[in-house]
């Protein structure tokens, strides 16, 4: 314990930056990917899940992480997801008592992050076997890269959707209304969703090479 | 790998069933106040939403004070019953209970032109979960000037489209009540509604289930209302 590396050590970084980019869990790990179509049709929704799922793979990942050596592993399983749940239900109380509105658009998805594959495998996969603070950087890390992910496709399709960002009508204050341009229907519908996903793994892949595979 | 023993995972598995609950309870009961003002905003909503004025959950109870200005409740013979807030009234368990023994609640408002709309509750079945909404009447009694209905958990794009301006907005100038004051109610039609009819709408295209479920819901509890509203029609006259 002597030896404690610090806090930021390029170590450390690398398990917050990373999966931004090339251990991305949608674009590269393609998890999570049902939530990710579900509710990405506006913005204001992608970044208050965005937020509850940071908030519930960080959580997780800690208190797992501290117990880790208290876990017995024939258990493990129901004691990861005992933590997820409750922490899920903690966030939904919460956005019930404060966000109603988006609780109500985020409906069963608030509930249904229990079952996201995210955060059930970073607690198996790197909270079980590391310190409460690589874990919980990991989880930030991870759940951050979920959320990116969640804002861009967000984004775009409430952009291109409904001509609106946030709510507010972006474009018809820029007056491409008069000039003939139309909002796309298709874009509030969940299959652009996954092929906005297509499109971004596209970009990202082609543009890193670490991500190119041989033959 | 450590090993554990059987009594060790025992002891484990409950103190954190313990612990757990324990931080529930006390989340659940702290905020449980919060959450049921947002509740009763939101129903607040939907009752203003069925006279056609929209509002957020900021201005809601402000429009609702302005706009909503009575209520009271009355049994299926069309009897007030006194001493019962119309507010409070849970349709779905009054639905349950028998013709009889169930309590209505009509609310009023005054409009800025002066007229007055009733709007009673109704309450029924989709196809996945309960549908809800609220029904407001002419001072005729018979014509619709506006409905709101929700759902918990229609599918999006086909049973959840009934809460939808285009839906809501056909139920406008449609008569629960024929030309010998009959009740029929309102129905639904697969393929499209005759558009001189005056009481038939659309249903939804790959909703059928939930189509069906609301004609039934506002056949059901429309019905039970309509001694109320022949009364108020009779004392019209």
């Amino acid at each position: 314990m002597n030896d404690r590396e610090p806090l930021f050590s390029s170590k450390n970084m690398k398990l917050l930056t990373n999966p931004l980019n090339i251990d991305n869990p949608i674009t590269v790990q393609v998890l999570g990917v049902c939530s990710a179509l579900a509710i990405t049709v506006k913005l204001e929704p992608s970044v208050v899940m965005a937020i509850s799922v940071v908030v519930v793979l960080a959580v997780s990942n800690v208190v797992i992480s501290a117990l880790r050596k208290m876990i017995p592993p024939r258990i493990r399983i129901i004691v990861q997801l005992t933590v997820i749940a409750t922490m899920v239900i903690l966030v939904d109380q919460v956005l019930k008592a404060f966000a109603y509105d988006v609780s109500k658009q985020l409906s069963v998805f608030v509930g249904l992050i229990i079952t996201n594959c995210i955060i059930m495998g970073r607690l198996e996969a790197f909270a079980m076997g590391n310190r409460p603070w690589p874990a919980f950087l990991d989880g930030i890390g991870n759940s951050a890269g979920y959320g990116l992910i969640l804002v861009i496709v967000g984004l775009l399709r409430e952009l291109l959707g409904s001509g609106e960002i946030w709510g507010y009508p972006i474009l018809e204050k820029l007056g491409v209304y008069n000039i003939g341009y139309e909002n796309n229907g298709l874009m509030i519908l969940p299959p652009m969703a996954l092929i906005i996903i297509g499109v971004i793994i596209w970009v990202q892949r082609s543009r890193t090479k670490e991500l190119i595979e041989e033959s | 790998m450590k090993s554990f023993s059987n009594t060790y995972i025992f002891v484990f598995s409950t103190i954190m069933v313990v612990v757990v609950a324990a931080l529930l309870s006390t989340a659940a009961m702290v905020l449980q106040p919060l959450q049921e003002k947002n509740i009763e905003i939101q129903k607040k909503r939907n009752i203003l939403s069925s006279i056609r004025i929209k509002s957020s959950a900021k201005d809601a109870e402000e429009l609702y004070e302005k706009y909503i200005t009575g209520s009271f409740v009355i049994n299926t013979v069309g009897k007030e019953q006194k001493g019962v807030d119309a507010f409070k009234i849970e349709m779905v368990s009054q639905m349950r209970k028998s013709l009889e023994q169930r309590s209505l609640p009509v609310f009023i408002s005054s409009l800025e032109d002066g007229k007055k709309k009733y709007i009673v509750a109704v309450q029924g079945k989709g196809l996945w979960g309960p549908i809800y909404g609220f029904v407001a009447l002419n001072d005729d009694f018979i014509t619709i000037y506006g409905t709101n209905f929700n759902h918990d958990s229609e599918t999006p794009g086909l049973g959840a489209e009934i809460n939808t301006d285009w839906f809501g907005a056909q139920f406008a100038d449609k008569k629960i009540f024929n030309k010998n004051l009959e009740f029929i109610s309102i129905d639904l039609v697969k393929g499209g509604a005759d558009p001189e009819s005056l009481n038939e709408v659309d249903a939804i295209s790959g909703g059928t289930l939930t189509s069906d479920g609301l004609e039934k819901m506002l056949y059901d509890c429309l019905s039970s209302y309509q001694t109320y509203f022949k009364n108020q029609m009779n004392n019209i006259k």
